[in-house]
This record gives structure tokens, sequence and C-alpha cells, in this order.
């Protein structure tokens, strides 16, 4: 992988979130991601969709380095991701991620999931960390659940207080994994309407989704991904509309039945 | 395509099993007899079937042949005071002699402090104490401060310990010789030896066999089955001949330092398995959540890994433990004395030399260590319980 100081400033100066360029992985044999090239601008909101096993949850998994890529360059705030176990940890701070089975602490109380990293990474004291908690707790509307193990909430509720969990370390971006999708239809709506408020926030956002509602009114733009590469992106409204590649229409005509 | 017929024979069915809403809830209705009660209970569980009545009823004779000849022999026949080997034998008064509790109330405190000398068995007794205060701070789950519950187990017990009983100068402990140690005091010290350097290094060896350097995992490998397809006995007779082989002369340890070594690389081995079955019982997810939110390799370790994997552990833990307490009697071979060789000793002293003693001496062993191992198991089969009602995920 390319770095380079110059590369890094170039990009903090102009203004992406994250910018993804020449990426390859490889699973063993298997080419998971193939040159996949993505700018996301700050404040975007960019939803990516496509059949399962297109590559989509990798492509997030790459860009907070919870999985190693082979060969391109991915820039998050302008640091640029190398093998450096510091930098990792720089970039990681920066970006939330939103799991799609939660994966919530289970030995630690939903405050306590909460604090862990602005205490332990950012080194914040604990009472400011636990007010700023609160807060979060608050904005996802489960503050009465802070003293509750995860384990005695439902789908929903954990699942919101993992976004709470995230949005705590103040991230510049949110990466959400099929958020819905371990989710019982009841509580589906719940969780949306978090993100939804997160959009209306101005938080920058890539959602792996296949809530095609939730695309058609939050995304500014929508990546469809099949086979490790991207096949088309477009704007919600030609996206639906008027979709370019055969593949996106198979898949549309699959889905919005 | 051909239209699904969707009428149903309104005929055959009723009219309100088409559509049907319940207006009111079902009632209660208790379970029947046969199920519940001692009378159910006996049917189903002691002769539910020809094969289970057959067993208990085997059982209950073989119980009616052994619990009335046990009751005579360590209650009603025994000998419960007295000086010497007199008070135990068959006499005219006293045809039957049972247990010779006389001899064991006698021997007591040989048999908890070996010869450690008698006017500083108090540190003894302050060790057990510390001891006792720092596992049941471990052990007890909802106990504040755990953090620093383990980190006096871990680091402060054992030097504590150390200087308490070896004995240290400039606090005007005398030091005493391991060569005068023994009984009880020398199967507790070290059974914790080998809990309390073992779960350290074992940890450290279940990390190093799940590691990405080939190096280390090859390390760990080798360390953990190489210990693990010795007998005990065998790592205790190489740490006592070996060890000193390796060290320089001036360090030369003593007999119960090289059984300690001993021990403690033996329950490591052991531990290190355990621990690992405990790592890898933890999804993925909690190391991509726990890096995910910027944690390091040991920050993720040390706050997210290691105490759940540890919880969910703690039965085995406990399993290894008490293997481990019964494993310690076989340092008498290398020429220390437990618990179990103390009472061997005193048994063989003329001054209570009686047909029953040896017996005696023996039960009474036997009874020590199924009261700890019995409590071990039981505080083990709790968190068990526990763990599997109220932290399913």
């Amino acid at each position: 992988m390319s770095t380079g100081g110059g590369a890094s400033a170039d990009a903090g100066a102009n203004g992406f979130a994250v910018e993804i360029m020449g990426l390859h992985k490889w699973f063993g044999e298997l080419h998971v991601l193939d040159d996949i090239n993505l700018r996301v601008a700050r404040g975007e909101r960019i939803v990516i969709c496509g059949p399962s096993g297109s590559g989509k949850s990798t492509l997030l998994r790459c860009i907070n380095r919870i999985e190693e890529f082979q060969r391109g360059d991915i820039v998050v705030d302008g640091l640029a991701l190398t093998n450096d176990p510091k930098r990792i940890d720089a970039v990681r701070r920066e970006v939330g991620m939103v799991f799609q089975q939660f994966n919530l602490f289970p030995h630690l109380t939903v405050l306590e999931n909460c604090t862990l990293a602005p205490i332990h990474v950012r080194g914040i004291a604990k009472d400011r960390a636990e007010h700023t908690a609160m807060q979060f707790l608050n904005k996802v509307k489960i503050p009465e659940q802070a003293k509750k193990y995860p384990n005695q909430l439902s789908g929903g509720q954990q699942q919101r207080v993992a976004i709470a969990r995230a949005l705590c370390m103040s991230p510049k971006l949110m990466m959400f994994d099929e958020p819905t999708s371990a989710l019982d239809p009841e509580m589906v709506k719940e969780v949306l309407d978090t993100m939804f408020e997160l959009a209306e926030d101005g938080m920058t956002m890539l959602v792996v989704t296949h809530e095609m509602t939730f695309a058609r009114q939050v995304a500014n733009r929508i990546v469809f991904m099949d086979a490790g590469q991207i096949l088309e992106i477009n704007v919600p409204g030609q996206f639906f509309a008027a979709p370019q590649h055969e593949r996106t229409k198979l898949f549309l005509s699959q889905i919005l039945k | 395509m051909t239209a699904i017929d969707r009428s149903v024979s309104a005929a055959a069915l009723g009219s309100d099993e088409i559509a049907y809403v319940r207006a009111a809830p079902a009632a209660f209705v208790p379970p029947p007899p046969m199920i519940i009660g001692i009378r159910g209970w006996i049917r189903a569980r002691l002769f539910g079937s020809v094969t289970s009545g057959v067993l208990t009823i085997l059982i209950a004779v073989l119980l009616v042949w052994v619990v009335p000849r046990l009751v005579e022999f360590l209650l009603i026949d025994a000998v419960w005071s007295g000086a010497d080997r007199e008070a135990c034998l068959p006499s005219p008064t006293q045809p039957e002699v049972g247990a010779c509790w006389a001899f064991i109330h006698e021997r007591l405190a040989y048999l908890i402090y070996g010869s450690y000398p008698i006017a500083e068995r108090w540190r003894v007794d302050l060790f057990f104490a510390m001891l006792a205060f720092g596992t049941a701070w471990l052990l007890w789950l909802e106990a504040p401060r755990r953090d620093v519950g383990a980190a006096y187990f871990f680091a402060v017990l054992p030097i504590a310990s150390f200087l308490l009983l070896h004995g240290f100068a400039p606090l005007g402990l005398e030091p005493i010789d391991t060569a005068l140690w023994g009984g009880a005091m020398v199967t507790v010290v070290v059974a914790a030896v080998g809990i309390v350097v073992s779960l350290p290094i074992g940890i450290v060896l279940a990390l190093g066999r799940r590691s990405q350097m080939p190096a280390v995992r090859l390390l760990s490998v080798l360390f953990i089955e190489f210990v693990r397809g010795v007998p005990l006995i065998t790592v205790l007779f190489m740490a006592s001949v070996m060890l000193p082989l390796f060290l320089p002369d001036t360090w030369s340890p003593d007999k119960l330092m090289r059984a300690l070594v001993g021990v403690a690389l033996f329950s490591s081995a052991y531990m290190a398995e355990v621990v690992r079955a405990g790592l890898q019982s933890i999804p993925k997810g909690q190391y991509e959540a726990a890096h995910a939110l910027g944690l390091g390799y040991w920050q993720a370790l040390r706050l997210v890994i290691l105490p759940q994997a540890l919880k969910v552990t703690i039965p085995n833990i406990v399993n290894t433990f008490i293997a481990l307490f019964k494993d310690t009697t076989l340092v008498f071979f290398v020429g220390i004395f437990d618990f179990l060789k103390t009472i061997e000793a005193a048994g063989a002293d003329p001054k209570w030399a009686t047909p029953v003693t040896s017996a005696t001496g023996y039960v009474f062993a036997a009874m020590v260590y199924f009261v700890c191992c019995y409590a071990m198991s039981g505080y083990a089969r709790r968190i068990e319980a526990r763990l599997s009602a109220g932290e399913k995920r």
C-alpha cells in the first residue's frame, strides 16, 4: 500500500470523509473486492446494497481495518490506512461501527458499554464519559436502561445501545452493517428512526442495508455491488426509477416486489 | 396455473371453526396427581422402568449393608478421648474398637503444622486467614472491587505468604527451614502456589497457542503438550532432580521449592487448555466490536475478552483445581511432608500403635479431602447453573 504524508494532507483538505482507491481483497483464491473506487464527502449518506456475498460488508470492514486488504488505498478523514497498528487504531477512533449482531459486551452494563472506549481509548474521565453516554442514550431513547445488562434488552433496544456506544466516541463517520437484519420485524422501525435522526444531524453515514425505503429517503447516493465490484452508483431517484446496469435492474425487480 | 380452491366445507366444520376469536382466556387446570407429589416422584424417578426399579433395589441393599457398619466404626464403637494407644486397644470393657479419634485429636496440631515451631505457628494461622480472605473475595462474583481482589490474590498474597511462612529477618520473622514444614499447611501451600501461578501462566500459554506468530504458537504448543503428556509424578521427579542441574550451585533451591516448580509447571499446562476453551467460546464479534471502538489488542483482551472467557471458565478452573488439590499428595514421593504423609507418619508412632490407628488416619484424610473437594465442586456447580440460567446470549 502506498501512503505518504502528502496524499493524506490533500485528502484532509478536500473534505472527503473516506476515499477508497483501487481496493482489492482476496480471501485465499476468492477475489472478494475487485477494484473498488469510492469517495464519500463529509456529511454524505451512502447506502450500499446488493445481493448477499457481493462484498458489501467486507468493504465496510476494510474501512476500519477489521479486515485486511491486499491492494489499494483507503484514506479516512485524511488518515491513510497503513499496516501500522497505531495508525489503524487512530482510524478506528474516528469510525463508528454498528454490527448486524449488535456485538454489545454482555459482561458490562449498557452504560459501561458506552463508556468503555471513551475512558480507555480517549482517556476521558469516568464521570464526563458517563455524562456523554447518558446524552446519547437519551438520544436513542433508552436512558432508563443504562444500568441493565445487554441481554435484558430487546433486539431493537440492543441495537440502539450499539449506536449510542459508537456515537460516544464522537466518530467522524458511522458505518452500519445490516443493522436491522437480525431484528424482529416489530423492532426494525425503532432502529431506522434512530438512524433517520442521525442523518438529520448531518452525520456522515455508510449503510449496508436491504431497507430500500430507508435508502430512498435518506441516502444521497446508492452504491450497488455484485461479485466484489461496484456496478452502479446513483442518486436514489435515478437508482430506483431508471437503474442503468442490467444487474441492478434484476436486483431491484427481485427486492421491490 | 389453476386457481386454488379456498372454500371450506362449512357443513363438515360448523360455522365457528372457520373463523374463531377467543372471547375469554382459557382456565388454569392443575396437573394430574400422577406427576406431582412424593408418590409421583417415586414412581417417575425410582421405578420408572424395570431397569431402574432393579437398580433402585440393588442400591438400597448395598446401602443397608454398608451404612450400619460405617456408622458402627466411625461413631458407635469409636474412641473419642484418651492419651495414648491404651485407649484404643480392645479390652474386656470394649471388645470392639472402632475409629480411634483420640489419636487424631492428640496429633491434630502435627497434622496441620508438621514440625513448624510451636511458637511460630501463629504465622501459619495468619497465612490461612489471608488465603481464605483472598479466596472468598475472588469466588464471590458480586464482591466489590474484584480487580483489587485479584491483585491481592495474585501479587500481594504470594509475596506476603512467602515472607510470613519462610521468614523475613527485617520484620523479626525468624527463618524457618522448609524441612520443618508439614501437614495440611504444606498441602495448602502447594495447592495455592499451583493455582496462583498456573492461572496467569495458563492465560499467557493459551494466548500464545492462539497467537498469529508461529514461533510463539510453537513454543506454547510444545510446552503444553509436553507437560500434559507426562504424569505429574514424572514432572515432580524431573523438577527435584533436574532443576538443580540448570541453576547455579549457590542457588540450590530447597526440596519444597523444587516440588512447587513442578506442580506449577504441570498445572499451568492444564490451565492453559481450560482457558483456551474459554477464549474459544467468545464470539468473533466481541473482538471486532472492541477493535472497531479503537481498543488495542491488550486492551480488548483485558477489558472485553478475558472477563467473559474467565467467567465461563470458572467451573472448569475449579475442576482443575480439585484435581490439583488431590494430586498434591504426590509430592510426598519427592520427600515433602504433606497432609497425607503426616497422617502416615503419625500413625507409625509407637505411642499410638493399635490395629485401628492407620485406618482411622486414612478415614480422616479421606474426609478432609472429600469435604474440600465437595465444597469446590459445589461452588463450580452453582456458578455453572447461574451461567447457564442467567447469562444466555
